[in-house]
């Protein structure tokens, strides 16, 4: 009985100590961690490595071109061709041949889907695109996304806002709006026994589409509000079709060969309501997006177009007998970075690249922290101090982690502030992202160091030898991304890697999201990661959790 | 006075005749410290495995579809486990010598053996010399995959693509290179040792200088500097010796390449050599 009237105020007693003690313990890390030149000094070195290699990957890169063959040579910004921007702030590819009447207020377009085909230039034996001679062979073929339909769209500038019904090569029926969205309709294909209706109807800023495999039973595929639609916009017919890519990725490098395609839609039943009665379609090449004429060029790059609404306009549209054919070549969708992209491109977590490296220095102060204490036979004083061998294990995560937080968020916001401008000056199409977006990646770089510290300091408690702690660690946070993005493995293997690895969290830096509509190769190297960032930060957080724990019970149970 | 002057003599003599044998002692002092110990012995099995696995895995991996032109080079893809092999390279280099900072061999090592210089020949002809025993046989073992799987591939000789044989220079010449790279990259290493002394750091900085400008390199858009990096730069211009193909058109040639190896490892164990001569252990 006495026993538990007295036992009950130590416990409190304990506890009260123990949470004081706790705070102690922390100050007497911070103090350890700040008093050793060498670490002080490590961390210094991650900070100038992550801002400096991140500076140099961004800033050593101007391009150089000249857009005449007499005109003077250009370099940095004045190399950039014109770039549109979607409604929603978006980098856009928008190239496409346009056969279009005004519709001013409500109206409908109703057509009949008779055929799509395509073709593309042939390779030649030395996997290029002949050149010379007066175009080229062209082989027939669709790509998986070459897109023919009907689109109601703002006017004919590039990057304005629009919304389409279309038949894809290989993704059945879509539609379509404002570069992103992307709504599926009815599957397969469209040939003379199986057609396609489509319908896009517009009650003021509304747009809805509709598709049918008869011409009688329609069914409602979507709606959309393309907010800001002026009263009088264009509608018709268009036909496009995005580059085609063949990769093969070998040891030490990818491979791609490319080239624009081609596209060409025929239509029937063409019915309008809300365009001027007896109105003729005129033709408009979007971007420069009618039919390919001349040879075309490697590197899959649709042309550039000369700037808004620039085409010849007649090329690629035939109109007899209520049968109308477009033939384009481009596409309609968001750009993203890569082989694919129509413009030279750059992330602003290309300026970020060197966190990477500075990861190396991170791991290295986080592992010695606790494996220095070993060496010098202070793990017993410290052991002696502190018998709670959790605590000390906390409280050296922390401290290592907090550091290693506070270097990785100064030294990456600088390296955005700095590099972000750097890329632009350079003449890349710097890919714009929301604030939050920025805000994440940079924090989530430090994130991604403090995680990884605390991952250090887990396993220099396993494994209680500085070289062998810093060797996993190093092996498993930076070799994964190294063999991904220097294409050492081929993509499936390195796939998984990035998935399981703590080298998962470098997925935090992803800042351009991935389009299933506009093929393109999404590789590490090109700024895209297997899982999506907060999940690959959760990974790393997972192994870093697993190796504290392990370290927790070793600690425990083995003597120091 | 006398008697002190003959003790200083009599020292100095016995350290020459020390110094006289001392190289074969040194040389045999090192090679018994790393054979009898274990961590060394695993760390060359280290190299051979890791290489040849990754090599294997990336010949494995790699096929040329009968549709494709293929921008593969047989003898490199085939020898691609070195850019691996070479960590575990720069961890056994750096241990050598940092294991007897972190136990205090190294104040035994340095009474038994005072000419510094000598004792860090011996490490480094000893390290060398295991280095490139293990690299042989890594590079065998790669050569040995390359050659029985690739042409499964449809890397034939039909297509053009030499066989990864031996008996044909290039091949030879890419093989062989890759042996002296990774002792390149063991002397390196221990050059870096020499300077940092802590085997963390060292390894830290070893794989930082290994894996570094690889990681630039894939950033940096710029062609001039892309090309500096690749002539210049320790492992992108040293594993030019791999090429067995459009040997022409590499931005350092293969031998060349190997030389700036050479010439980083050597600024790295002369600052090292010096380091170590001129500071308290």
């Amino acid at each position: 009985m006495t026993m538990d009237t007295v036992s009950v105020p130590r416990a409190h007693a304990a506890a009260d100590a123990g949470r004081a003690g706790f705070g102690l313990l922390l100050r007497s890390e911070w103090t350890k961690f700040r008093t050793v030149r060498g670490w002080v000094i490590g961390m210094f070195i991650a900070a100038l490595l992550t801002v400096f290699v991140g500076l140099f990957a961004a800033g050593y890169g101007s391009r150089n071109c000249q857009n005449s063959p007499t005109g003077p040579a250009l370099s940095g910004k004045a190399c950039l061709p014109y770039i549109p921007y979607g409604p929603g702030g978006e980098v856009v590819t928008d190239s496409f041949n346009f056969a279009h009447q005004p519709l001013t207020g409500n109206g409908s377009l109703t057509v009949r889907v008779l055929s799509l085909s395509g073709a593309h230039p042939e390779f030649g034996a030395n996997g290029g695109v002949p050149a010379g001679g007066p175009g080229p062979t062209m082989t027939p073929g669709l790509m998986p996304w070459s897109k023919a339909g009907i689109i109601i769209k703002q006017d004919t500038k590039q990057g304005s806002g629009y919304a389409a019904m279309m038949m894809t090569g290989s993704n059945g029926v879509r539609m379509q709006y404002d570069y992103t969205g992307d709504i599926a309709g009815l599957p397969g294909g469209v040939s003379a026994a199986h057609p396609r209706w489509l319908r896009l109807t517009r009650a003021g800023d509304t747009i809805t589409g509709y598709d049918s495999a008869d011409g009688a039973h329609w069914t409602k595929v979507g709606t959309v509000r393309l907010t800001g639609l002026p009263a009088t916009v264009q509608v018709g017919m268009f036909a496009t079709s995005p580059g085609y890519i063949q990769s093969s990725t070998s040891f030490g490098g990818s491979h791609f060969q490319g080239a624009p395609s081609q596209a060409t839609g025929v239509f029937g039943d063409v019915t309008a309501s809300g365009t001027p009665a007896g109105g003729t379609w005129a033709a408009t090449a979007v971007g420069g997006g009618g039919p390919m004429t001349g040879p075309a060029g490697p590197g899959g790059q649709a042309g550039p177009g000369a700037g808004p609404g620039a085409g010849s306009g007649a090329a690629g549209f035939t109109h007899a007998g209520g049968t109308f054919t477009v033939t384009g070549s481009g596409d309609i969708a968001p750009t993203v970075p890569g082989p694919a992209s129509s413009y030279p491109t750059a992330t602003i977590e290309q300026a970020l690249a060197g966190a990477f490296i500075g990861l190396i220095a991170i791991v290295v102060v986080a592992a010695m922290f606790f494996t220095a204490e070993y060496r010098r036979g202070l793990i017993r004083t410290t052991l002696a101090a502190t018998p709670r061998r959790g605590q000390v294990l906390a409280a050296k995560a922390i401290v290592a982690a907090a550091a290693a937080f506070t270097v990785g968020l100064v030294a990456s916001a600088v390296a955005i502030a700095i590099g972000v401008p750097l890329e632009r000056n350079n003449g890349s199409v710097v890919l714009p992202v929301s604030a939050l977006t920025e805000v994440r990646v940079v924090v989530g770089t430090a994130a991604l160091l403090a995680v990884a510290a605390a991952f250090a300091v887990g396993l220099g408690a396993v494994l209680r030898r500085s070289a062998a702690a810093i060797t996993i660690a190093v092996a498993t946070v930076v070799l994964p991304f190294l063999l991904a993005a220097l294409n050492i493995l081929p993509s499936g293997p390195a796939a998984w890697l990035l998935r399981i690895t703590p080298a998962a969290g470098l997925a935090i830096q992803q800042s351009v999201p991935r389009y299933h509509q506009v093929t393109s190769v999404y590789s590490p190297a090109g700024g895209y990661y297997p899982l999506p960032p907060f999940a690959g930060l959760a990974v790393l957080c997972c192994w870093a959790a697993a190796a504290l724990a392990l370290a927790y019970v070793l600690l425990r149970r083995r003597d120091a | 006075m006398s008697a002190l002057m003959t003790a200083e003599r009599g020292a100095t003599m016995t350290g020459r005749r020390a110094g006289g044998l001392g190289m074969i002692d040194a040389l045999h002092a090192e090679w018994t410290k790393l054979r009898t110990v274990s961590g060394p012995g695993w760390l060359l099995f280290g190299i051979v495995a890791l290489t040849v696995a990754v090599s294997a895995a990336a010949v494995r991996a790699t096929s040329c579809p009968a549709s494709m032109r293929c921008a593969v080079d047989p003898a490199k893809l085939s020898l691609a486990g070195v850019r691996f092999g070479q960590a575990v390279v720069a961890i056994l280099a750096v241990l050598t010598l940092c294991n007897e900072y972190s136990t205090g061999m190294i104040k035994v090592t340095l009474t038994a053996m005072p000419r510094r210089l000598e004792m860090y020949a011996a490490k480094a002809i000893i390290t060398a010399g295991v280095v490139l025993v293990a690299g042989a046989m890594a590079v065998l073992g790669s050569v040995l995959a390359g050659n029985l799987i690739l042409p499964g591939h449809g890397f034939t000789t039909a297509r053009g693509f030499h066989p990864v044989s031996l008996s044909y220079g290039p091949v030879l010449r890419a093989a062989g290179g890759s042996v002296l790279y990774l002792a390149l990259i063991a002397l390196l290493s221990l050059g870096i040792a020499a300077l940092v002394r802590d085997s963390a750091v060292s390894i830290g900085a070893a794989l930082a200088v290994l894996y570094l400008f690889p990681v630039m390199l894939a950033f940096v858009a710029d062609p001039t500097w892309q090309h500096r990096l690749d002539r210049w730069t320790p492992t992108s211009a040293g594993l030019a010796i791999q090429a067995t193909t459009g040997v022409r058109n590499l931005p350092i040639s293969p031998w060349d390449g190997l030389g700036v190896l050479a010439i980083w490892a050597g600024a790295a164990l002369l600052l090292g050599g010096l380091t170590l001569r001129f500071r308290d252990a």
